[in-house]
């Protein structure tokens, strides 16, 4: 016990050296975490947001279904299996079918993916109540990145041209009565959501669907055959590959300060050993073996790191706290980074990150810590009284 | 080698390089020291006195002969048996006082006392006697740095007798002090080495210290050219 005890006593006896190393690594600290419970808060909000608004609780895909390719629609439907239409009378999931489209916006040439969805499902966080409209209209939603790329706004009337079962192509103007505010791209872009019946009718895909979504929450995979069920971890996979491949730009900034406080350790420690020469000349005509020697040295170093918890610990929470619960107001041009997120993003800090990111640096400051100690072990005791480096 | 001198030296010889040179710091010196002695090694610079000091104290070894310190070659030993040696039987004393800066004099004298594994309440109570015997108990809690040359010597001289140890090796104690300081130095270590009964040999030109000492050692280019008693002088006290 006698060396933390003569450690703890050695740093805080250098006084402002001690504290000006604290600050900077509990800056690290304090900066690292902030910085990777961003990208656990876009990930975390992605995925929320995406789960609300299109994925549920897992879908079914007709089995030729891919969405990275747009040839394989035109054979992706098929009638929606017994087991899959009662869970959807229940409410508890709802189907989509996927038609392959051209808009004609002011005369131009838009190619869509047509979206047939229950105008009454509640199931998905889609604004499908607008696509309640009378015989009278043919209503279409879509979102605000689609319309800024068309220049449709509410109440025009666009030409939607489509192809049948039977391969027949057919047109019909649609109103546009709703332009979504979303944060997911993944039904937006490219995209025009229109009553399921009525894509159903004038596709002649009666009771057929492309997917089916299942509500968050319910347990039941009931077994469709030519179906195959996706679950969030699939789903997901591609949210969770954008976020972790922007989070590689943090990664730069994270090693950039763990270099700098590292750095700040390294060149006390060597400094503290080339000034503490004398000193360790004493303690070993004390009686403290080279052993001893290295520990002590060691610890200080790694004692900064401790103390850097310590005080990140001290204006960290608080601070990281604040920002979780008010967010950080996103710039203008973020939205067109892909991210599926508000113009808020509120951090999530968890237990294993700051746990890991403690760890991570407490065992880094230590290794840096006992790397100039090594000297030590060649030290001769005469020498070091002396002022000497063996 | 028998044990019953605290010291024997038998043809100790340490040589060190320098370049292609080898220069002979100590040269086959015999001598035997006895309990509770006052002794000096005396002079000129480079005449090998701290490096004989050195060799006693177990802080370096010799390059042939031996050195037997309370019974154990000092040739024969690890670093670690040597820090042992050092930790509970030798205490010494630095022309520079060599005080840990960041500690207060209480926690320098207690210092050797923690490396032991004494318990709080002994620790406080040999440390404030060992302050008590130089005269500083009141000054416990300053730090190295608050106090003068005299009572930086004075509390180093604490820290090495606070353990009781059996030899008590002072390079050069009164190089740094005036006069004054000086005798008071030398007369508190006197009085220890009468009450405690510890050896005390001493590395040292300094007539002063001289005048205090019991047997004389005198090197002259690593040999041993004399050695004899020496009868206190009253005169080496009047700076006091």
């Amino acid at each position: 016990m006698i060396i933390p005890k003569l450690a703890l006593r050695n740093i805080l006896g250098a006084g402002l050296r001690t504290w000006l190393n604290v600050v900077v690594l509990s800056f690290a600290f304090v900066l690292i975490i902030w910085t990777q419970g961003l990208y656990e808060g876009m990930n975390a909000q992605a995925e929320r947001a995406s789960v609300d608004a299109i994925l549920g609780g897992g879908q079914y895909w007709q089995e030729k279904y891919d969405p990275f390719d747009v040839f394989s629609l035109e054979e992706a439907h098929a009638v929606v299996p017994d087991s899959l239409r009662a869970m959807i009378a229940d409410n508890r999931a709802t189907a989509i079918l996927v038609v392959q489209g051209t808009l004609y916006p002011k005369g131009r040439i838009h190619p869509v993916l047509i979206k047939g969805i229950d105008p009454d499902q509640t199931l998905l966080s889609l604004p499908t109540q607008f696509l309640k409209a009378g015989e009278d209209r043919f209503p279409a939603l879509i979102g605000s990145r689609m319309a800024k790329s068309s220049g449709l706004i509410v109440g025009d009337t666009v030409t939607l041209r489509w192809r049948d079962a039977n391969g027949t192509f057919d047109a019909r103007d649609v109103e546009i009565v709703q332009v979504m505010k979303t944060v997911v791209q993944t039904i937006d872009q490219g995209q025009v959501w229109i009553p399921l019946e009525r894509l159903r009718a004038l596709a002649g895909m009666e009771d057929e669907a492309s997917l089916v979504v299942v509500a968050s929450g319910a347990l039941e995979r009931p077994q469709a055959p030519g179906w195959v069920f996706r679950d969030l971890e699939f789903l997901l996979s591609d949210v969770r590959q954008l976020v972790q491949m922007k989070s590689a730009g943090a990664m730069i900034l994270y090693v950039v300060l763990i270099l700098l406080a590292m750095l700040a350790i390294f060149d006390t420690q060597v400094l503290s050993i080339f000034r503490r020469r004398k000193e360790m000349g004493t303690l070993m005509a004390l009686g403290f073996t080279r052993g001893r020697m290295i520990r002590l040295f060691t610890l200080e170093g790694a004692l900064h790191g401790v103390l850097a918890a310590v005080v990140a610990a001290l204006y960290g929470i608080p601070f990281l706290t604040w920002y979780s619960r008010h967010g950080w107001t996103l710039p203008e041009g973020m939205d067109s980074y892909g991210f599926a997120i508000g113009e808020k993003l509120f951090p999530v800090y968890s237990v294993g990150l700051v746990v890991a990111t403690t760890l991570l640096v407490l065992v880094i400051t230590t290794i840096v810590s006992f790397l100039p100690t090594r000297s030590i072990a060649k030290l001769k005791p005469t020498d070091a009284l002396r002022g000497r480096m063996s | 080698m028998e044990n019953s001198y605290l010291i024997e030296t038998h043809d100790l010889v340490k040589t060190y390089s320098l370049g292609e040179h080898t220069i002979k710091a100590l040269d086959k010196v015999n001598l035997k020291f006895e309990k509770a002695e006052f002794t000096g090694l005396v002079g000129p610079s480079g005449s090998g006195k701290t490096t004989l000091l050195n060799i006693i104290g177990s802080l370096d070894s010799p390059t042939s002969g031996s050195a037997a310190v309370l019974g154990r070659k000092v040739e024969d030993m690890s670093p670690k048996e040597a820090a042992a040696l050092r930790n509970r039987h030798i205490g010494f004393i630095f022309q520079t006082f060599n005080l840990l800066p960041v500690y207060t004099v209480f926690e320098n004298v207690e210092f050797p006392l923690l490396l032991l594994d004494y318990s709080w309440s002994e620790r406080r109570k040999m440390t404030m006697a060992a302050l008590d015997w130089v005269g500083l108990a009141d000054r416990a809690k300053s730090k190295p740095a608050q106090l003068s040359g005299g009572q930086s010597q004075r509390v180093a001289i604490a820290r090495a007798v606070v353990k009781k140890p059996a030899l008590l090796l002072a390079d050069e104690p009164t190089a740094n002090l005036d006069a004054e300081n000086s005798h008071h130095i030398l007369q508190t270590m006197e009085r220890l080495n009468r009450d405690l009964e510890t050896t005390f040999i001493f590395a040292t030109h300094d007539e002063k210290v001289i005048g205090y000492l019991r047997r004389k050692i005198t090197l002259f280019d690593g040999a041993v050219a004399k050695d004899e008693p020496s009868k206190p002088q009253p005169s080496g006290r009047e700076g006091k």
